[in-house]
């Protein structure tokens, strides 16, 4: 009887919990690593699945992904890799959309050093200045051309310094080794430092657009789970979290 | 070779090179004394020190690193020291580089030195001393050539730990070329890039050299031990 009843319990503990709890496998870009907790959370509570959550760069998740890395889902820092994927068929082409764009800004640790306008930038009184390297980073190639649109890349080409990674970029002016640097506004805004030191939000209009593209890729175990996840991505509740930490939207 | 690599490859090759040949030199000059005093004191402090020495063997190299960059950061205590003596701040310099190596290879050039000087025993410096040797005199001429091997096996390991050095770099470099932009960081780029056929290259030759590098100096080694034997 005991016995009975502990074989039903488990027959039915085997049979709903996958109804209840999917687990979605997502590789998340570092920069968008407190917009997602907080996406997350409201997800698990909309829909009572789980997310696992990994972090790091683009281009580390894209050479796990090559080598069948189990994640469903894969939030990229640019436009490029979840494309490559697409074309090496592994990753589903209609998927691929823009779940934010990066805002940059040029910021120091020093009060008044920047100023809106970033005229900073021609007077020269500094020793470094950071950018995230411009191969590997989107937020490190719109520096340059920030810079190049300001005639001053070739002027202050020996004085750059380049972090592996925007985060990188961002210790190495928050420890003060480089006076100021370009770094994603989302950065000041996921570590409240918004109102210490000065910070130049650069406009727009000065870079190509970093946009970040998610994609469902073709390994997913239960792509239907996935898909739910991208769609919320374009829910407003996920859009106001990602706007108010300092990220665009396309639409 | 020059169409085989980019003429920034070639450039982070003579880079890690430079620096793996002074790191080295730095090592040798500055470990030895310490071996010494090490392998002979019976100081309360013996055991602190060295495991104060040893303490780069356990940690992370990025987590060292970064450290190193708060430490020599314009707040850090050495970055005080620095720009009080009118040098700048040592992170994003070949400089802070140089330090920052010496600091991080330190056990494995500190111990294998200690080792062979503690193997000489007291017996050989007794009879130096009877047969009228100074400290000096009977340290040059017979501690140093009878820890011979243990100076080679600190000069290969010092010297390749810095060829492969990584996470300090990558958190105190800054990547410039000429002068922070080394091999591992450059094969680093390389990857995250998307370029694996030119990681690879990089990494082949990287191996190819360090392994022709170490069976040549096991052979010289090997060719010299024999020739003693009667």
């Amino acid at each position: 009887m005991l016995l009975k009843s502990f074989f039903s319990a488990l027959l039915l503990t085997l049979t709903l919990s996958p109804v209840y709890a999917e687990t979605i496998r997502v590789a998340v870009a570092a920069n968008f690593t407190a917009p997602m907790k907080q996406i997350a959370e409201a997800f698990q509570q909309q829909t009572g699945n789980e997310l696992l959550l990994s972090f790091a760069s683009s281009g580390k998740f894209y050479a796990q992904i090559l080598n069948n890395a189990p994640y469903d889902v894969f939030l990229s820092a640019d436009q490029k890799k979840p494309q490559a994927l697409v074309e090496q068929q592994l990753a589903v082409a209609d998927s691929r959309f823009t779940y934010a764009v990066g805002v940059l800004a040029l910021w120091s640790m020093q009060k008044g050093l920047v100023d809106e306008g970033g005229t900073i930038l021609q007077k020269g009184n500094f020793q470094w200045l950071a950018i995230a390297n411009p191969r590997l980073a989107p937020y490190g190639s719109a520096a340059v051309e920030v810079l190049e649109n300001l005639k001053l890349y070739a002027p202050l080409k020996a004085r750059i310094v380049e972090g592996e990674n925007i985060s990188q970029t961002f210790q190495f002016v928050r420890t003060g080794n480089a006076e100021l640097g370009f770094i994603a506004l989302s950065q000041l805004k996921g570590n409240d430092l918004a109102n210490t030191g000065s910070y130049w939000q650069v406009p727009a209009s000065l870079h190509t657009p970093i946009r970040q593209d998610a994609v469902l890729l073709k390994s997913a175990q239960n792509p239907a789970a996935a898909t739910e996840l991208l769609n919320f991505l374009r829910s407003d509740k996920a859009r106001a979290i990602i706007t108010d930490f300092g990220y665009g939207l396309e639409m | 070779m020059l169409h085989y690599f980019s003429a920034e490859d070639i450039g982070a090759i003579l880079l890690t090179l430079k620096l793996a040949s002074l790191a080295t030199m730095l090592l040798l000059l500055i470990s030895t004394p310490i071996a010494w005093w090490l392998a002979n004191t019976q100081n309360r402090l013996k055991e602190p020190v060295s495991a104060l020495i040893s303490l780069p063997l356990v940690l992370p190299p990025t987590v060292l690193g970064f450290y190193l960059l708060l430490a020599m950061g314009p707040h850090g205590p050495i970055g005080y020291l620095t720009q009080s003596m009118n040098l700048g701040t040592l992170p994003f310099t070949f400089t802070g580089l140089l330090i920052a190596s010496t600091i991080y290879s330190l056990p494995f050039v500190v111990q294998p030195i200690q080792n062979a000087m503690e193997a000489i025993g007291r017996r050989p410096l007794e009879v130096a001393a009877t047969l009228g040797a100074n400290r000096w005199d009977s340290f040059i001429h017979v501690v140093l050539p009878l820890a011979r091997p243990g100076f080679l096996t600190a000069a290969i390991l010092g010297f390749t730990h810095v060829i492969g050095e990584f996470g300090i770099v990558l958190m105190i470099g800054g990547n410039i070329p000429g002068s922070t932009r080394v091999i591992s960081v450059q094969i680093y780029d390389h990857v995250e890039a998307m370029n694996y056929s030119q990681a690879h290259r990089l990494a082949a030759a990287m191996i190819l050299f360090s392994f022709t590098v170490l069976l040549l100096i096991y052979k010289i080694n090997n060719v010299q031990r024999s020739k003693k034997l009667p």
